[in-house]
């Protein structure tokens, strides 16, 4: 087995998601299966490959990242919190996180 | 039957007065209302928006004033891509209501260029999936064969061009999501290079490897959207500054001499046999077309879905953390704010959303990151060699899009992995950055379409482009 009920429990906090009963259960064994799969990885001996994070070479980024800093006004600040669950302008309001 | 409009035929029509963009737009509202309740292709209908448009090419023609190259042409567009105003869901409930403050660069452009949004198309939550089954919304029906998937997750944006109710759409592509429901639905689709689309206001999935792209009837089509929103974009760091060649005269370069490699690995067990006489009656239509066919070697074509689902469920993690009630969709009140957060994700996301979450965060876990996450991206790496190996013996690389023809609903929905393995032969070029389309290829039992793969060495959309106009033209859709 590659990954317990605990795993999908502290990874399931890490990443804030709620999952139910059946759902830790249905999720683990699926994962399980999806690693298991995963492990053929192993069979490539990859200690002198440099890994690969994105696919643009250093000559496409170059001035594709860089710009003159200048301000641009943006002024979609009310349509912004208009699709706010709990809007109270100019903020979002959230459940209170100090106590007194 | 309805006619089979093109952009070329929507130019010459509106040019010469047979009909206005207002006109036009109305009749494919008419055809959406009858059929969509059957395919489930469109979330969202944008009518107002789509008539102001029509109506604003309709002033340039009646004023005599020359038409941009879209004018009045009917667009779908993927739900996971900003539109202003226009509600956008991502084919998930924790979105249900959102609505964007802006545009997409690419709806931008395309509207800019005369092009008239109908409306947003289903898809897998959040583009995670190969069957359209993972949408809150429901899934969509493939119009050649209503039991069956269209293929994912741009399986509305496919529906919806192959059943004639939009003339061209946008679709993504992270493993196949473009490319794979092209190839199940009967019609060209085209995920462009990694870098050549700006993807500004496209709601991330994975954001090494998520594309914009287009589905057409025909790959000319294809190719004149594509003109329209590649190239640099100041609001989207990884759009490049490559020069944007005229795609329409690439497309009718002779194919004569060029050499297509076929990578022994495409051609594997799991191919269905129906599919792989398609695609070599595919090949030999290259062969009497003048190409060189050689055979090639890609070693690590095999690993490729293994590294997939750690990189794309990895990014996924993390761009998906911003759903947390505070700044749109669904809120679930919770006693305290990080209850608020659990609940919230526990339940607007779907099941597969949550797996990949799940699964991408343990691969990116203390303990764990070495083991998956930079094994994964190591092993990337040999995939892109792969590549560029192979683009130092051939102008291109042919393959089937995807082992199967379209699967009935609900066949391969208990299995994750088994959905997994449909996008086997597209995921490679997903890694690897290249552009690729996929172009019909006959039709199993002369029903279920067969696509026919044809990836280009990095920004080679004009190679690739010209080859699918070649094997188009050449019939191959009819094998």
């Amino acid at each position: 087995m590659k990954i317990t009920r605990e795993d999908v429990i502290r990874v399931a906090d890490l990443a804030y998601l709620e999952l139910s009963e059946p759902e830790l259960e249905t999720y683990r064994k699926q994962i399980d299966e999806i690693l298991e799969y995963i492990g053929k990885l192993n069979e490539l001996d990859t200690a002198n490959v440099e890994p690969m994070a994105q696919v643009l070479t250093d000559d496409q980024t170059a001035d594709a990242t860089l710009r003159e800093d200048v301000v641009v006004p943006c002024k979609v600040a009310p349509e912004i919190l208009q699709q706010a669950p709990d809007p109270e302008p100019p903020y979002f309001r959230v459940p209170k996180v100090i106590e007194r | 039957m309805p006619e089979n409009w093109t952009i070329e035929r929507v130019r010459e029509a509106l040019a010469s007065k047979k009909i206005s963009a207002r006109e036009l737009a109305a009749d494919y509202y008419e055809r959406i209302e009858a059929r969509n309740p059957d395919l489930n292709a469109y979330l969202t209908l944008s009518q107002e928006r789509a008539f102001a448009q029509a109506d604003r090419v309709d002033a340039l023609v009646a004023a005599g004033k020359p038409l941009p190259p879209l004018a009045g042409v009917p667009l779908a567009v993927k739900d996971v891509i900003s539109t202003r105003g226009v509600r956008t869901t991502c084919g998930s409930k924790i979105l249900e209501n959102y609505i964007p403050p802006y545009d997409a660069t690419a709806v931008q452009r395309l509207e800019a260029a005369g092009a008239v949004i109908l409306g947003k198309t289903n898809c897998d939550e959040f583009a995670m999936g190969s069957s359209n089954e993972n949408s809150a919304y429901g899934p969509v029906r493939n119009p050649e064969a209503p039991d069956r998937v269209p293929g994912g997750s741009s399986g509305g944006s496919a529906a919806a061009v192959a059943a004639g109710l939009a003339v061209v759409s946008l679709g993504t592509d992270t493993g196949g999501s473009i490319r794979q429901p092209g190839a199940l639905c009967g019609i060209p689709a085209m995920m462009p290079s990694y870098g050549r689309v700006s993807r500004y206001g496209l709601i991330a999935f994975a954001s090494s490897l998520d594309r914009i792209g287009p589905f057409a009837t025909n790959v000319r089509d294809v190719a004149a959207v594509l003109q329209i929103i590649a190239g640099r974009d100041a609001n989207d760091s990884t759009s490049t500054t490559a020069p944007v060649p005229d795609y329409q005269t690439e497309t009718e370069k002779p194919v004569k001499g060029l050499r297509i490699g076929i990578p022994k690995e495409y051609f594997g067990a799991g191919m269905d046999p129906e599919v792989r006489k398609k695609v070599e009656a595919g090949i030999e239509v290259l062969r009497k077309l003048g190409c060189e066919i050689r055979e090639i070697r890609m070693p690590h074509t095999d690993y490729a879905i293994a590294v997939y689902y750690i990189i794309a469920t990895a990014e996924a993690s993390s761009n998906l953390a911003r759903y947390d009630g505070v700044r749109y969709g669904l809120r679930v009140d919770g006693d305290s704010l990080l209850s608020m957060y659990r609940k919230t994700r526990g339940a607007g996301f779907g099941a597969e959303v949550k797996r990949r979450i799940v699964l991408g965060t343990y691969v990116l876990s203390a303990g764990y990151y070495d083991a998956y996450y930079l094994k994964g991206q190591k092993v990337r790496a040999l995939i892109a060699r792969d590549f560029r190996d192979a683009f130092t013996q051939v102008d291109a690389i042919v393959t089937p899009t995807s082992p199967v023809p379209a699967f009935k609903l609900g066949e391969r929905t208990n299995d994750p992995l088994e959905m997994y393995l449909a996008d086997i032969y597209t995921v490679t070029g997903s890694l690897a950055g290249v552009p690729g389309i996929s172009v019909p290829c006959g039709k199993v039992g002369g029903k279920l379409p067969v696509g026919l793969q044809i990836f280009g060495p990095p920004f080679g959309e004009g190679r690739v482009l010209q080859l699918a106009q070649a094997f188009e033209n050449a019939g191959g859709a009819r094998l």
